[in-house]
């Protein structure tokens, strides 16, 4: 398993976890997101074919207002 | 009266010449009356981590779907070069904008912008083919450096983001419009009440971006209608040219003919 942080929580996924999967794991299946793995944006794309590391922080984003 | 003249910025053109912020307001409805109201077509909007469960995300966005209006994602809270970058890219990619409103902060007692981390990022951004708006402090070297960098909108700031203070140093603001008249300057941030507005225009700023002052109006879509007409009237002032100011007296009224008087 590894030890991942999605937005500060901590969650446990498969050795070979992608993106794509992580997505829906986390709850953000079907929602208008963004995200980014360590501070460094992954284009979605990129989502099936990314994979997990050990004490990954990833970050996903929705849309909210802003000045 | 509706103005004939059109603000462009980048290779768009606009009617109005208030751009409007999205948060804050005490109900969604009343975000979506207030831009209604306030005739803006540019409002700006951000991401944030969300509660997946609530999909707080997907209701805003419908609704500011519906506003029909341009959007201008920004990168609020964003403490250095890097993580503005990252934050641009994931807004161009949700949003489908290359549209970025550049907010780099370098003290968190003021929200004052980072000058240096501002250049270095708006630099990168452009070389990706964004369109970047930075908000930034009304230091001419800095808006040199930034136009420099391939902006071709500034944003400098009136007074400290949601203090409501107006034009704070009208010298610099002043003196940066009399030396940058090449491209666009948009006052962001400051500004509390719309006289303030139409004090900007006045001095020739090309439009203002606000947000507080009206979400936290107690009448938001009204106050929005304020400053609406406050930008009309301060843009139509600078096109019909003020009159120059003196420091004494002269009489409006013709002095010829003035009853009463005689000759000592």
């Amino acid at each position: 398993m590894l030890k991942i942080s999605v937005n500060n929580r901590e969650l446990s996924v498969g050795e070979d976890c992608n993106l794509l999967q992580l997505i829906t794991i986390a709850g953000f299946a079907e929602q208008k997101i963004a995200l980014a793995i360590n501070g460094e944006f992954v284009a979605k794309n990129l989502y099936p074919t990314t994979k997990l590391a050990q004490r990954d922080n990833v970050d996903i984003v929705t849309p909210i207002g802003g000045g | 009266m509706q103005h004939t003249d059109t603000l462009t910025l980048y290779d768009s053109q606009f009617n109005s010449r208030f751009l409007l912020g999205t948060a804050l307001y005490r109900s969604p409805a009343q975000m979506s009356e207030a831009i209604k109201a306030s005739g803006s077509e540019f409002i700006t909007l951000s991401l944030r981590r969300q509660n997946p469960q609530h999909n707080d995300g997907e209701a805003f966005w419908q609704l500011i779907k519906e506003t029909g209006c341009k959007l201008l994602p920004n990168t609020a809270g964003c403490k250095s070069a890097k993580e503005a970058i990252n934050l641009a890219e994931m807004s161009r990619e949700l949003f489908a904008t290359d549209w970025i409103k550049l907010e780099v902060i370098g003290d968190d007692y003021n929200l004052q912008p980072d000058p240096f981390e501002l250049v270095i990022a708006a630099r990168e951004l452009i070389k990706r083919g964004f369109k970047v708006l930075p908000y930034c402090t009304d230091d001419l070297i800095l808006c040199l450096r930034l136009r420099d960098a391939g902006c071709q909108v500034l944003m400098p700031w009136g007074a400290p983001i949601g203090t409501g203070q107006g034009l704070l140093n009208k010298y610099h603001l002043q003196s940066l419009r009399e030396r940058i008249t090449d491209i666009p300057l948009i006052i962001d941030a400051g500004l509390g009440s719309p006289s303030q507005a139409a004090a900007a225009l006045e001095m020739g700023y090309d439009a203002v971006l606000l947000n507080t002052a009206v979400a936290k109006a107690d009448d938001p879509a009204l106050m929005a209608k304020a400053f609406s007409l406050a930008i009309s009237a301060g843009r139509s002032a600078y096109l019909a040219g003020l009159m120059q100011r003196r420091q004494t007296a002269t009489p409006s009224t013709p002095v010829l003919g003035q009853p009463f008087w005689h000759q000592q």
